[in-house]
């Protein structure tokens, strides 16, 4: 692993913990297993707590993110107006369930407690996009449109795989 | 000291205590759950609240320290709700099978729901579902049985300083696990049992072996034979009300017999014939100049620590098996020969204080003409149960004799189950071995008693032996360290993973007693201190196993039947380059 990681801490120093873990995760994008070993070894922690404190925290991240992040607004402007239904019709349509990604690493669902956007509740947001007044009709068209995209990029020759 | 006043009682405490220890000191009882003795208090379950004057909550007592003039209240209708609340929240997302549960009328759990006489359901919530993990070969841990009283994960991390477990996830979906939720075969775990011992529920178990060894007693052809551990005999009627540290070696082997076993031999005199072989391979040793410091190789959780996490240092561990593979193999092999029985056909059980040993006894370099030398381990909570499946009244049994030649024991042996005693037993020989005379005074006080770590420097002839002994395997780091950076003195570690040895193994009677372990201890020094022999050299059964059958401690034939290696179980990290 980059070594420069280790070199702002101390060893042996649990405090550094958290830091060190965000630091990798800026890195890879998520936790890999043996990135959290060697924080293990280095803070001088069982990895068994290393991994507690890395799925205590919802901001860490154990799996790679994909190409796509769909994000489901879960505030409560959007719940009043079935973001439920969104999700679970989202979950359905890429057969994951929130906080996971596809095997094709194209998808990864994510929910939000607020996306600050409630005067057009239900909301999802796709990478850069924004989806207000969804409806669970609509779902399957707006994932197709990525899935689409990416074919695109397939047949022009791009790289399809997802953010590692 | 500092005054206060709990539930009207004045009470006069010394300062830094914390109000459950003030109220116990003054016979008021305040329920726990996650407390454990001696550790800093987490205070996570909060079933020890109690009300302190001027404060707006309730306190948990367990961690809340005492200051003049305070006032308490443990048992007003604010705090008996409240703990009623807890026991039946706790209670609702339990499984509802206590009839049909190993640890059903020894449940901290079932206890309170009895104290606070709980008598419906008044919460219905969605159930945690998890599947038992049943992977490793001693423990079964069982996520939807457990509490998250956190007992087990400070016991692993804080005083084994293993660290095999901790909490994973949050809020509802959090459970005690391994990391990344794997089996225990494949984690930190060293298979001690230690978090059997604190579980106040049956979230953490032994791997039953009850049904294997019933049918091999009824199978006609097998010869079943049993062999007790030293530390079993002082801890076993504990389970049938009988005071703590009384020895039952008589009754466990009429027991035994009864149950239908056609022999009854003993662990210790195994534990005498390794302390031939590793008083021997020690001198060899040291006159020779091989690996320093030797480390003892009985305890199978120590040697599964030292594979996991030292695997450069194996070279330092004693090559001789642990006592009860040693007998296993003598069995399948000396005594088969003896009485013209196919080994194929012996079935050798070892009733144990330990879980490490069931692991143990499954691993394939442990073997004899490709038999494995044991062929089930029971603990002592489970031989227990057999007894009583079986109808047998423990406490009216008659005593009788071990089966011979391989029933007869020294003194030496028989404190093999304690912290320290493995090393008293090698001194005594290795003093003889090397002096060709006989020890007068065979009591080493240096090495017994409960410290974490005892050391000692002993003149043999002229030579000073360093010693160390290691009680629990959380003090093992330390000198495991300086024997990797090269500046250890000793001569000789031992090392017992459970702490006190194996009287306070995993397979040992459960229940929270806090002077358990020293009763324990004086009742296998006391077995010691009666026997007429007390050197491992003078058995003679012993003497006639070398005549007849190895030849001399450290011959060839010991070294294909009673010593093994071990195997390097480090992880191997391969290293990840960012993209």
């Amino acid at each position: 692993m980059h070594e420069n990681i280790f070199d702002h801490y101390e060893k042996k120093d649990k405090s550094s913990l958290i830091p060190l873990l965000q630091d990798v995760q800026a890195i890879y994008g998520y936790l890999p297993e043996d990135a959290l070993q060697e924080i293990s070894d280095y803070v001088g922690l069982p990895l068994s707590r290393v991994y507690g404190v890395a799925t205590f925290y919802n901001q860490f991240r154990l799996t790679p993110l994909g190409k796509n992040v769909v994000r489901i607004c879960r505030g409560t402007a959007c719940h009043v107006k079935n973001s439920a239904n969104i999700l679970y019709s989202v979950e359905t349509e890429l057969g994951i369930q929130a906080g996971q990604t596809t095997r094709d690493k194209l998808f990864t669902i994510e929910t939000v407690a607020c996306i600050g956007a409630c005067s057009i509740a239900p909301v999802i947001n796709i990478n850069e996009e924004y989806y207000g007044r969804v409806t669970t009709k609509e779902i399957p068209k707006i994932i197709k449109k990525y899935r689409s995209e990416v074919q695109k990029e397939t047949a022009s020759g791009k790289v399809t795989e997802g953010v590692k | 000291m500092v005054e206060l006043t709990i539930n009207n009682i004045k009470v006069k405490a010394e300062e830094g205590m914390t109000i459950l220890d003030a109220a116990k000191s003054v016979g008021i009882a305040v329920p726990t759950l996650c407390h454990l003795k001696d550790l800093i208090p987490s205070g996570a379950c909060r079933i020890c609240s109690v009300e302190v004057e001027g404060q707006r909550g309730l306190i948990p007592s367990c961690a809340y320290p005492i200051y003049e003039g305070m006032v308490v209240e443990t048992n007003s209708p604010r705090v008996r709700v409240a703990r009623k609340t807890i026991v039946e929240l706790l209670i609702e997302n339990h499984p509802q099978d206590c009839l049909i549960c190993v640890r059903n009328g020894n449940c901290e759990l079932q206890d309170l729901s009895e104290k606070y006489s709980i008598r419906e359901h008044r919460y219905k919530g969605e159930h945690k579902d998890h599947a038992v993990d049943i992977s490793s070969a001693s423990l079964e841990r069982d996520p939807a049985k457990c509490i998250l009283c956190g007992r087990c994960v400070r016991v692993c991390g804080e005083i084994q300083k293993v660290g095999a477990i901790d909490f994973i996830n949050r809020g509802f979906t959090s459970i005690v696990s391994t990391p990344y939720n794997k089996g225990l075969n494949v984690s930190d775990c060293i298979l001690c049992g230690q978090c059997i011992l604190v579980c106040p529920t049956a979230s953490l178990r032994e791997k039953s072996s009850l049904k294997t060894v019933s049918d091999a007693l009824n199978h006609r052809k097998k010869y079943t034979i049993a062999q007790i551990a030293p530390a079993v005999r002082a801890t076993l009627g504990e389970e049938f009300n009988m005071p703590l540290g009384t020895d039952v070696t008589g009754k466990l082997v009429t027991g035994l017999r009864r149950l239908g076993f056609k022999r009854v031999f003993d662990t210790n005199f195994a534990a005498d014939l390794t302390i031939m072989e590793e008083a021997h391979e020690l001198i060899k040793r040291i006159t020779t100049g091989g690996t320093l410091p030797m480390f003892t190789s009985c305890c199978p959780g120590w040697v599964k620590y030292l594979e996991q996490n030292y695997g450069d240092l194996l070279e330092n561990l004693s090559t001789c098996k642990s006592p009860h593979e040693m007998e296993g193999a003598l069995l399948k092999s000396y005594f088969a020969k003896k009485m013209g029985i196919d080994p194929k056909d012996v079935f050798v059980v070892s009733i144990m204080p330990c879980t490490v040993k069931k692991y143990e006894s499954a691993r394939p370099e442990l073997n004899v003409e490709s038999l494995t030398e044991v062929d089930a381990v029971l603990t002592t909570r489970e031989l227990v149960r057999f007894f009583n499946i079986a109808g047998i009244e423990f406490a009216d049994l008659g005593e009788s004799e071990f089966d011979n030649p391989l029933g007869e024991s020294t003194g030496a042996a028989a404190i093999f189950g304690t912290s320290g005693g493995v090393m008293e037993a090698a001194l005594r020989t290795a003093y003889y071995q090397l002096t060709n005379t006989h020890l007068e005074n065979v009591d080493f006080e240096q090495v017994r008693g409960l410290q974490d770590i005892k050391e000692s420097t002993i003149s043999i002839n002229g030579l000073d032996l360093n010693i160390a002994v290691v009680n629990g395997i959380g003090n093992a780091a330390q000198i495991l360290d300086e024997v990797r950076e090269g500046k250890s003195k000793y001569h000789f570690v031992e090392v017992m993973a459970c702490p006190g040895g194996c009287i306070n193994g995993g397979g040992q009677p459960i229940h929270q007693k806090i002077d358990k372990v020293i009763e324990r201890m004086k009742a296998l020094y006391e077995i010691d201190k009666k026997m007429l022999l007390r050197r491992s050299y003078e058995n003679e059964s012993i003497k006639k196993l070398y005549a007849e059958f190895l030849g001399e401690p450290g011959s060839h034939v010991s070294h294909e039947i009673l010593h093994t290696h071990y195997i390097d179980r480090r992880k191997t990290r391969k290293i990840v380059n960012p993209k």
